[in-house]
């Protein structure tokens, strides 16, 4: 049997002199999806960070393909997760078609230059967040939701079977949102990529999901199906708010009291 | 992002421009030499004007054009690392070390090697003390590192000041040249050649890596760069490219900050070609900035640096009026 995508051993995570997270053990098997919610500051970006290999974490191991990740080289790293993070700042200019190609940059030997084909991979992946004709748009110009789905575009190309990604429907309108959202859920489908997401709304979450970890922030975390884990009981007490669920033909939905 | 062939024409035409660029540097000056008079000293046929041409102004022309190849490389670097489009060579404080180095050999009245030496010890002092500082708590981030090395940068500043308004008069003159940047008074050519050429031979293999750097560090972390690895590499070769530039030549201004700016305008931000194209152009530049330095009211020569800043301010106050699209 194939080793999970992903898997962590008694894994600490500290931010600062902080831990947020300790003796956190999950795995994640091909075409499965992680949605992973918590109040501000409770450590998911941080936690999505120490999974992708980005940061050192402070105990404990994240395994990819059974093997540790903090012992790989980057770009062995970078064929076997793809990371969307939460802040884009751009202080050059470059063309949208541009960004999207250094998605394929792990799959290019030193002295490679960029080829027809990868440019065929970077325009279908435009095409499929929606931003195709604008290859030769300057990033400048995109607007926040927009330059959202590039950097998802860019993730496609990558072609990574584990996607992690920190908020990823920030700045998205809602039909994006749900494009976005359906497209993993594809993916993941048809493919058996593995996606991990950071997500705010639980109601999301339980329905492209299959599992949720809850994050407390004081090392405290809860990790099953999303049936069991998302409720208004647990998710009012993650958030310190009074939450009413509401289930309909198998969704559900939480209102704030 | 250009193709592998455009790139290769970019150069070609860019290496047309060192070649004219060197042609003007040895027919022009006091004695003008034809241009059949200087083939003829380059392929050895020796007439009056040889030894002019191949003792006086190949020797400065190749300084000239190592030089701003690698003030051009190394702000090219410089941007990069820093992820700050108006960071130069000097923004870390490598050319007030030099400076402070070659200030007080100056003001001592040492020999002309006496002052490249102490320049470049200057220089590599300045790059382990804001390397040091900054890495500190191992964080390293841009602004840390930019902070510090403007800090140092002002620090040497004040001493080069210092060291100016004590200094004997007679010696001030040439002070000032040296400060303002000097191709007359550069012993050796060859250090600062040999330094462009290792300095793009080890940079040009990371080309594709710094384009990602510059669009973050995690980005390019996540898409498979070790970046702790190349943010040291390319900070030492850009240090050590301004230093044997500063050494060779005083700190000669805005080649380094507007050359880089120029070639992504003309040809857009891929290192790989950026790299080699910025070294060619900033090379051409500085050989016909020197030329000019040299005539425009010969036989007095001006600073080069003065003539650089001059063509560099209304260039790059054009660039940046420019840039919102």
């Amino acid at each position: 049997m194939n080793p999970p995508l992903i898997e962590t051993r008694a894994l600490r995570v500290s931010i600062g002199e902080r831990t947020v997270i300790d003796r956190l053990d999950f795995s994640l098997a091909v075409g499965e999806r992680l949605a992973i919610l918590g109040r501000n500051g409770a450590g998911k970006s941080t936690l999505l960070s120490t999974l992708a290999g980005l940061r050192q974490p402070a105990g404990g191991a994240v395994l990819l393909d059974g093997e540790d990740a903090h012992l790989m080289p980057p770009r062995e790293i970078a064929l076997r997760r793809a990371w969307l993070g939460q802040f884009h700042n751009d202080p050059f200019g470059s063309t949208v078609l541009e960004t999207v190609l250094t998605g394929r940059h792990p799959h290019l030997g030193r002295w490679d230059w960029e080829t027809p084909n990868d440019a065929r991979l970077s325009r279908s992946a435009l095409a499929a967040v929606g931003l195709d004709g604008m290859e030769k748009r300057q990033i400048h110009t995109l607007s926040g939701g927009e330059r959202q789905r590039l950097a998802i575009a860019t993730l496609l190309v990558q072609a990574a079977p584990l996607y992690l990604l920190d908020e990823p429907l920030s700045h998205l309108d809602l039909n994006h949102q749900m494009a976005v959202l359906e497209l993993f859920a594809a993916t993941a489908r048809d493919c058996g990529a593995g996606v991990i997401m950071v997500l705010h709304d639980p109601a999301l979450a339980h329905r492209f999901c299959d599992r949720a970890l809850l994050i407390q922030g004081d090392c405290q975390t809860q990790c099953g199906t999303v049936d069991e884990i998302l409720t208004a009981t647990r998710l009012s007490e993650l958030y310190g708010y009074q939450l009413r669920q509401i289930d309909d033909a198998g969704r559900r939905c939480f209102i704030p009291e | 992002m250009p193709t592998r062939q455009r790139a290769l024409l970019i150069l070609l035409t860019l290496c047309l421009l060192a070649v004219g660029s060197f042609g003007m540097a040895l027919m022009a000056g006091s004695l003008r030499v034809p241009p059949g008079e200087v083939l003829g000293a380059l392929f050895g046929q020796g007439q009056d004007s040889a030894e002019i041409v191949l003792q006086l102004r190949l020797p400065r022309a190749i300084a000239a054009f190592a030089c701003g190849g690698l003030l051009a490389l190394a702000g090219a670097l410089m941007q990069v690392l820093l992820r700050n489009p108006l960071a130069d060579p000097y923004v870390l404080g490598i050319s007030g070390g030099a400076g402070v180095g070659a200030m007080f050999a100056l003001m001592l009245g040492l020999p002309l090697l006496a002052v490249d030496s102490l320049a470049f010890a200057g220089a590599l002092g300045a790059m382990f003390i804001v390397f040091g500082l900054a890495h500190g708590d191992g964080s390293w981030t841009q602004t840390r590192l930019l902070l510090t090395g403007v800090i140092v940068a002002a620090g040497c500043g004040a001493l080069v000041a210092l060291m100016l308004a004590i200094a004997d008069e007679n010696r001030l003159r040439g002070m000032l040249f040296w400060l303002m940047g000097d191709l007359g008074q550069s012993t050796q050519w060859w250090p600062a050649l040999l330094a462009l050429g290792v300095g793009l031979a080890l940079a040009t293999p990371f080309a594709r890596e710094l384009n990602l750097l510059a669009r973050g560090q995690m980005q390019a972390q996540a898409l498979g760069v070790a970046v702790g690895r190349l943010r040291w590499v390319i900070y030492l070769l850009a240090s050590l490219a301004t230093a044997a530039s500063v050494t060779t030549a005083g700190s000669i201004g805005f080649v380094g900050l507007v050359v880089p700016h120029l070639v992504r305008l003309a040809a857009g931000n891929d290192q790989r070609l950026l790299l080699p194209a910025s070294a060619l152009a900033g090379g051409s530049l500085l050989v016909l900035a020197d030329t000019a330095a040299r005539t425009i009211i010969a036989p007095q020569q001006l600073p080069v640096g003065v003539l650089t800043a001059l063509i560099g301010v209304p260039v790059f106050l054009f660039l940046l009026s420019r840039q919102p699209k």
